[in-house]
């Protein structure tokens, strides 16, 4: 039996391919993407301005494509968490965090992750395979708060990097003007650095960029994350200062501040130097310890301290608050590590 | 060098050969030094992105060889297992910081993932290492021969499969759950799939190995 292939997901060109190929017309592929990104509808019959015969035709192989959350866990803090199946029976989560006027969704590229970083749940759950970009943009278009989203970050499960042709896909449809019309200043994709992927994502995206750091020493950060054998950080650096992100774009650092590791002024230090010249922020995240990790988070005073120092030096440093921790839905606690043999 | 080089080299295979079904040792003339451990970046045209494969040969060898086996959904090695000595590819210098040293360690790795471990063996990194390789079938103990002769009883197969004389039989991790000789001075070097690696590490945390002595390369 052939499989029905979900519509949503889609960009404009491969929906433009899609109806040459049924052979309807040109502006049914427009008409498609309207139905698609713009309008609360979920099924190929609700396609009202699409010929009986087209709407027939889709429907006998293809499906509208919208998964609806499985489970929603609510924080105390408004946070929520949103568990959704993936179309290969995998499941995969979706934080949506609220903080005064805004609504931030933290989307998922894969499930799991092949990276294995030493502070993340999703990497104890190893890959178990990649998101489409219809699945990506399924996390944005099917929760409740659609309407109320104002960013968009892929920080969730998984590297994006990793997946970048969904990825790419996946932003082409939130920001294009026949899609979501999202302006790109409102996402921010998070990478560890994988370089032909940073080389290629600067060229062809205009997402804001965040790069996980956590420690300005290779040694340190290749015990903490062993993509660091691979792409050194000396070397995303590098290639991050070859670009101007003096205008709109902009270049963040996330780091995670582990209590006697990577907090002491030496860290600051090489920091400073490692970062001169580049028009970026950074981003301390307290760590939420997990299960069986030798590493713990730094005290409140530390933490001061360390963003302090740095800002003092001219770089602009917040610390970020931590959101959803009593649903696990904080960064770096993502998991279906539980739900990797179930049916979805 | 230890940041991956941007620059690719035309040269050509002096060696290609099928060592077991599907996974194949490919080689060319070796033009820098290296450390054991380093990986390069090999691809089959200037066009196509390159894919990083650890050496599995000796530092003072002539020729430079890579381990891989044919990944069906794979770009790059079903097109490299049908190429000939002759062929032309595209290589960069040696790169990547998973350095084989002198030092005590345990050397675990799993399918392809023992590439690094014979070529810090092949350079004479052999004494006081172990090593326990892990994979689905008998016939996947890569380099099986030259790990028996140069660590002995050092040298530990698991086969998930099937057992064999002198195999264990089952996964990497029972085995290393079950050994109580882990000193926390010994380094850890972890080669293979992200899942294995992961669990390998965080059972080595579990026994009191510190992080700083576990040295992980994921195959990406």
């Amino acid at each position: 039996m052939e499989t029905k292939v979900p519509l949503f997901g889609k960009t404009l060109s491969e929906l433009q391919e899609l109806v040459a190929g049924y052979k309807l017309p040109k502006f049914t592929a427009k008409q498609l993407a309207d139905w698609l990104y713009k309008k609360e509808i979920s099924s190929i019959d609700e396609m009202s301005n699409l010929s009986k015969k087209a709407r027939e035709l889709l429907n006998t192989h293809h499906t509208f494509g919208l998964i609806d959350p499985s489970d929603t866990k609510i924080s105390t803090d408004g946070t929520k968490k949103y568990l959704f199946p993936t179309q290969h029976g995998k499941f995969i989560e979706t934080a949506m965090i609220p903080f005064k006027d805004r609504k931030t969704v933290c989307v998922s590229s894969q499930v799991g992750c092949k990276m294995g970083c030493l502070f993340c749940m999703t990497g104890k759950q190893g890959f178990q395979g990649q998101l489409t970009a219809g699945e990506i943009v399924n996390q944005v278009r099917n929760i409740p708060e659609r309407e109320d989203i104002t960013n968009i970050v892929y920080m969730g499960m998984g590297e994006p990097f990793d997946n970048l042709d969904e990825v790419l896909k996946s932003v082409e449809i939130l920001t294009s003007e026949w899609g979501f019309a999202m302006s790109p200043r409102r996402i921010t994709v998070s990478s560890i650095g994988i370089i032909p992927g940073l080389i290629r994502f600067l060229n062809e995206c205009e997402a804001h960029l965040a790069i996980s750091l956590h420690t300005p020493f290779h040694e340190e950060r290749q015990q903490l994350m062993p993509v660091q054998i691979a792409y050194p950080l000396e070397q995303i650096i590098e290639h991050i200062k070859e670009w101007d992100f003096s205008g709109q774009r902009r270049i963040s650092f996330e780091y995670i501040v582990f209590g006697g590791l990577n907090d002491t002024p030496e860290h600051v230090k090489a920091l400073i130097n490692m970062l001169r010249g580049i028009k970026c922020r950074v981003n301390l995240i307290r760590f939420h310890p997990i299960p069986g990790t030798p590493l713990q988070g730094t005290d409140e005073e530390t933490l001061q301290e360390f963003k302090d120092a740095l800002n003092n030096k001219g770089i602009l440093t917040t610390i970020r608050a931590s959101r959803g921790l009593d649903i696990y839905a904080a960064c770096g606690l993502l998991s279906t590590k539980a739900l990797v043999n179930k049916p979805a | 060098m230890s940041t991956p080089p941007t620059e690719l080299f035309k040269t050509t295979l002096t060696r290609h050969e099928e060592i077991s079904p599907g996974v194949f040792v490919v080689g060319f003339i070796r033009k820098h030094d290296f450390i054991p451990g380093q990986a390069i970046k090999l691809g089959i045209d200037e066009i196509n992105p390159p894919r990083i494969y650890s050496i599995c040969s000796g530092n003072q060898d002539d020729e430079l060889c890579v381990l891989f086996n044919i990944k069906e959904d794979g770009f790059l090695t079903p097109k490299l297992a049908r190429m000939c000595a002759g062929d032309t590819v595209y290589v960069s210098p040696p790169y990547g910081t998973f350095f084989g040293t002198e030092h005590p360690a345990w050397w675990i790795a799993t399918g392809t993932g023992i590439a690094p471990f014979r070529s810090m063996l092949a350079s004479g990194m052999g004494q006081n290492k172990k090593l326990v390789h892990g994979v689905r079938h008998l016939n996947q103990f890569y380099f099986g021969n030259e790990f028996t002769d140069g660590l002995g009883e050092n040298y530990f197969r698991c086969c998930s499969a099937k057992p064999m004389e002198g195999v264990l039989h089952g996964r990497v991790t029972p085995f290393l759950e079950s050994r109580t000789d882990f000193s926390r001075d010994w380094k850890y070097y972890i080669c293979g799939q992200a899942s294995m690696a992961v669990e390998v590490r965080d059972l080595l945390i579990s026994k009191g190995i510190p992080f700083a002595n576990i040295i992980t390369e994921i195959y990406f």
